[in-house]
């Protein structure tokens, strides 16, 4: 702790003004700041406050999604070997040690992408560093395939921190949520990485080994949005080990995501909830009218289990970690239940209607980012209309 | 209306150095000082100079927009210093007190038997005028015009602050002739917000001529502003008066003997108070013979006030003009390693991001540090948790950054002040200056439009 103290007090000079490296400044309080608190004492208002900081915040959130993280990797080496027909032969931590070559590399290109773009803006602008990216540099990855190309990963990374969040003024004054504009950047720029059969599943093949017979990669969703039925068991879905982006699969994992989330307070359990409940509407409704489809897919898609699809594609993960991001969702306690339910619902509708979205919880989510603005336009509003009747029937 | 309202947002911290129920004697204080700039909305103009003699009751100052408002002494004694900030602006008025205290005599009255009036003028003339509050603002009232009502709240919520009952002890008698003579000053009606949680003092229970409503909840249920606003919320155009009990007592005494005696009970609390006791002094006493050997080593912070809306001052400073507590707690200047990963067992949060959560009990000793920077509005919902007001308070504070005047009366600002915010502050995960930001909007909206 000395040493790194010593460590900063030494550079510092470098940073100050007059110093070589004087427009770097917010690089070095960037780091200063990340090892010590500093220790500013309140100087105006009360004299005491909480202990929570946005670090604090945004390093429980990652605390979060490292169990979908870690099953993800897991998965991925899992369903490798899976599709070679090898898993009888390879142990638990040659498919882990598989997943983590392939998913450990596009975290660190999202991370050091974002962070570089990120510090970049700070020195120009000479702000202090946001710990925003923190976050989303941890979804990125998560909520990509597996066999996506790296540069893919930085360029849909670096279209998301300038355009998603940095010309609106950084961290907090976003409209859509960051993480998933890269994804949606991704989606429509490179299609062929990001939907079909082909890319949930690496299929890098070693001198003597083949793809299995019989073998598929689709997804559930994508089963159901072209043939209508899937033979990936509820259970499956549940516990994870099907194909999809690497952090999306697990409802497992998820969920003890979600618990540290709504236990320390920190994730909107009204939104996880009006979410859920929205989701169950449109399932609900959809096996409802299942029959009068014409066409035998949107029959069979429409007769899913309304349940099974809080467990299918990236439902869970989107409405726990996505839909929650308190700087795009609505940030009213009512709207917050209607972006919520609105959520889960348009996430079902997309998906089981247009099947050139098979996932429909990304636009689902981008879509209520936009309208969520305006749900608490007219929740604020409502509060000011009943101050404006209290006065006019005091007057009257 | 039901008379018991439960409070439901707010939260109680639990803090060590709740003082003791027991008045502790010390020499008292000789130098007292008058700081105009605790009586808000007041243009302080100077009616004594350096050297002159003062008597308790004697005016100091008057306000230049309301001349008939004057600020008096609350001692005896020489006016030995007038201590000037930036651009020759007044801080305050030192007065070296007498060993014995000589009264300038407004004469007893019967409030009862008194007009209108006649009770303003001798609340006036004696310097008790300042004591009573406006809402909106919370700024000192407008002797030209009548309230819609006056509320007292008779319990304060806020950590380690003082036990409200255990200083009026005893003075029912004055207590009641102050609510006789503010029942002269409004058409409708005083109000008492009492703490359900407690057995309030027959000081308060057995007043006649009030309305008294019980409040159950935590902090900030004790807030007068939060009882304003379940029982009779401000409207654009209307005012409220609130005065503390102690204050009441003040008044009381003027009609019962005749003059401006400006005697208090004050606590000395916080941690880092050896022995946190209980005090008779009067209002702006210096608050050295206080803390002579009864403050631990080590840095410290002073606070005229509580934690939560005091001001900071130097460990010879003075009480300011509406305090009633004294606060010393650890200052937190101290650079912390990787604090913001740490388990945090010692930092009280309302999330459960800090394993303090494992005591819900634990009284903690916290210091006067930040624990983070200073950040745009991130997190939301965190503030309305411990706000109990139909406010958004996000909303409102960011109407008041951007100075709409038109959003912020719609949004409510009429009907709070500083001290509602405060536990918003505390809570902030984003290190905002809520308190601040809030009087910001306060005077831009008394400037623009008047009071």
């Amino acid at each position: 702790m000395k040493l790194f103290k010593n460590l900063l007090a030494s550079v510092k000079p470098h940073f100050e003004e007059g110093g070589k490296l004087e427009k770097l400044y917010p690089v070095y309080d960037g780091f200063a700041t990340f090892l010590f608190v500093p220790g500013h004492s309140a100087h105006s208002g009360a004299h005491i406050r909480d202990g929570i900081d946005l670090k604090r915040t945004m390093i429980t959130v990652v605390m979060a999604l490292v169990p979908a993280l870690l099953f993800g990797m897991w998965n991925a080496g899992y369903q490798h070997y899976l599709a070679l027909g090898l898993n009888e032969t390879v142990t638990f931590w040659e498919q882990v040690g598989f997943g983590a070559m392939k998913v450990l590399p596009l975290v660190i290109v999202s991370y050091s992408v974002g962070l570089g773009i990120e510090f970049a803006f700070c020195v120009i602008k000479k702000h202090q560093i946001n710990e925003g990216f923190l976050v989303s540099g941890m979804l990125i990855p998560l909520i990509m395939p597996v066999d996506i190309p790296l540069w893919m990963v930085a360029l849909s990374t670096a279209f998301a921190v300038v355009i998603g969040k940095e010309v609106f003024g950084g961290t907090g004054m976003n409209i859509l949520n960051p993480a998933l504009t890269a994804r949606a950047f991704a989606f429509f720029a490179y299609p062929t990485f990001m939907s079909g059969d082909k890319v949930w599943i690496n299929t890098s093949l070693n001198e003597g080994q083949a793809v299995a017979d019989g073998f598929s990669g689709a997804t559930a969703l994508g089963e159901l949005a072209t043939t209508g039925s899937t033979d990936i068991k509820p259970m499956d879905m549940f516990l994870g080990n099907i194909p999809g982006s690497i952090g999306e699969t697990s409802t497992v994992a998820i969920l003890i995501g979600a618990a540290i989330l709504i236990y320390t307070g920190i994730g909107s359990w009204k939104i996880m909830l009006s979410a859920v409940l929205g989701g169950l509407t449109m399932g609900l409704i959809f096996n409802g009218i299942a029959e009068f489809m014409i066409s035998p897919e949107q029959q069979g898609f429409m007769e899913v289990p309304y349940w099974e699809h809080l467990i299918m594609g990236g439902f869970a993960f989107g409405v726990v970690f996505m839909a929650t991001d308190p700087v795009s969702a609505s940030q009213t306690s009512k709207g917050k239940w209607i972006y919520g339910f609105l959520t889960g619902m348009l996430c079902i509708m997309i998906r089981v209607f247009n099947p050139a979205f098979p996932e429909g919880v990304m636009m689902a989510i981008l879509f209520m980012n936009v309208m969520a603005p305006l749900i608490d336009h007219y929740v604020v509003e409502g509060n000011v209309k009943k101050r404006k009747k209290r006065l006019k029937v005091k007057t009257a | 209306m039901s008379d018991l309202i439960k409070i439901k947002r707010g939260v109680d911290i639990k803090l060590v150095g709740q003082a003791e129920q027991i008045y502790a004697t010390v020499d008292q204080a000789d130098s007292y000082a008058v700081k105009p700039e605790d009586y808000q909305g007041v243009k302080a103009k100077l009616l004594v100079k350096e050297g002159d003699e003062v008597k308790a009751g004697s005016p100091i100052l008057f306000d230049k927009n309301k001349e008939s408002v004057k600020i008096c002494s609350p001692v005896s004694g020489e006016i030995t210093e007038i201590v000037r900030g930036e651009k020759r602006r007044l801080v305050a008025i030192r007065i070296l007190a007498d060993k014995e205290t000589k009264f300038v005599d407004f004469g007893k009255a019967d409030p009862g038997s008194l007009d209108t009036a006649a009770v303003k003028d001798k609340l006036l003339s004696s310097g008790c005028w300042p004591l009573i509050k406006q809402r909106p603002y919370n700024i000192v009232a407008n002797p030209e015009r009548s309230p819609k009502s006056i509320f007292i709240s008779c319990f304060d919520t806020s950590p380690i602050s003082p036990d409200m009952d255990f200083v009026v002890h005893g003075m029912d008698k004055e207590f009641q002739t102050g609510i006789d003579a503010l029942g002269k000053l409004t058409e409708g009606k005083v109000y008492l917000g009492v703490d359900a949680r407690t057995n309030p003092s027959n000081v308060f229970t057995s007043c006649k001529g009030v309305e008294i409503k019980k409040f159950h909840g935590p902090h900030p249920a004790g807030n007068v502003g939060v009882q304003i606003h379940n029982i009779d919320p401000i409207n654009k155009g209307e005012y409220v008066w609130t005065l503390s009990p102690q204050d009441v007592i003040i008044i009381g005494r003027l009609f019962l003997e005749g003059k401006y005696d400006a005697q208090i009970n004050i606590a000395v609390a916080g941690s880092e108070v050896k022995k946190p006791r209980y005090y008779k002094t009067r209002i702006g006493a210096s608050v050295k013979n206080f803390l002579a050997d009864n403050v631990s080593d080590g840095k410290v912070r002073y606070i005229s006030g509580g934690v939560l809306t005091g001001t900071r001052i130097n460990s010879d400073g003075y009480l300011g003009s509406f305090d009633r507590q004294i606060t010393v707690i650890p200052e937190g200047d101290e650079e912390e390693f990787f604090g913001w990963i740490s388990p945090g067992l010692n930092k009280f949060s309302i999330s459960r991001a800090m394993f303090s959560w494992m005591m819900p009990n634990k009284k903690y000793a916290l210091d006067s540090g930040m624990h983070g920077e200073e950040r745009a509005f991130v997190v939301t919902g965190e503030y309305e948790k411990v706000f109990p007001f139909d406010i958004f308070p996000v909303q409102l504070l960011k109407a008041i950054m951007v100075k709409d005047l038109e959003a912020m009366e719609n949004l409510g600002l009429y009907e709070v002040v500083e001290e509602d915010f405060a536990l918003c502050e505390v809570v902030c995960t984003s290190k905002i200056p809520v308190q601040e930001t809030v009087r910001e909007g306060l005077d831009l909206m008394l400037n623009e439009l008047g009071d």
